[in-house]
């Protein structure tokens, strides 16, 4: 942990003062957010206006650019963003650092497993081998 | 205070919750008419309603705000007043948007 210059005599001797990041954390969470205020339009937007919402209807939409792009971008910046929140909120209230490494892990993983999942079934859809 | 709360919650709950949901959703797509019918016949049961239109509150009221804490960010709207007031306006707008998508479409199921 590295410790600022304007750290007093007792903060360096715990070690303490600023993490020296979390910036670019913080200006992430809202970088997507921004992003996903608009592709969570689109989504909106799109359901409404599709003429049905039946398996065929879903594929041929999601087959076509216009609906497998935007798609794309929206299940990649909802897992960021999902994550960059979940782990403030693990941050918050898991104290013991161990524990918090451990669990801020485990959501990646899972986070990254989920997302995957999605991008493939995406491509199934978009390139021909789903029914 | 309560609406700062219920951005963790509503958050939490779009994470995990909400997530999962997508990715059944795209799954379902991709793995034809008896999938996506399964998925449809769950999305359709009483308890699979209330899930979804208690994701949709939380997906407007996290956006909302989420709205409020970017005009937060720039240093707006701190006045004990006008801060209250984005907080209700917030909660009165994740209910209305929700009802203007629900009432239309459980009007037809019923």
């Amino acid at each position: 942990m590295s410790v600022g210059e304007s750290a007093t005599p007792l903060g360096t001797v715990e070690g303490l003062g600023s993490a020296r990041e979390g910036g670019e954390h913080w200006l992430a969470e809202r970088v997507t957010s921004a992003a996903l205020l608009l592709l969570g339009a689109w989504l909106i937007a799109s359901l409404l206006f599709l003429p049905s919402l039946d398996q065929r209807t879903m594929a041929e939409w999601l087959s076509t650019p216009g609906g497998a792009v935007p798609m794309a971008l929206l299940v990649v910046t909802a897992f960021v963003h999902a994550l960059d929140g979940m782990k403030v909120v693990v941050d918050d209230y898991v104290h013991d650092a161990g524990n918090r490494f451990a669990l801020n892990t485990l959501l990646l993983f899972v986070a990254v497993g989920a997302a995957s999942l999605a991008l493939f079934a995406l491509g199934r859809i978009a390139f021909g081998g789903a029914a | 205070m309560l609406v700062s709360i219920l951005h963790r919650v509503t958050g939490a709950a779009l994470a995990t919750a909400g997530l999962a949901l997508l990715v059944w959703w795209l799954m379902a797509i991709a793995d034809g008419p008896d999938a996506y019918a399964a998925f449809t016949r769950a999305a359709m049961h009483p308890v699979g309603l209330v899930v979804l239109v208690g994701l949709t509150w939380a997906f407007f009221q996290h956006l909302l705000s989420g709205l409020r804490h970017l005009v937060m960010d720039t240093g707006a709207g701190f006045e004990l007043a006008t801060n209250k007031r984005f907080a209700m306006l917030t909660l009165a707008g994740s209910l209305i948007l929700t009802l203007l998508i629900w009432v239309p479409v459980l009007g037809g199921l019923l």
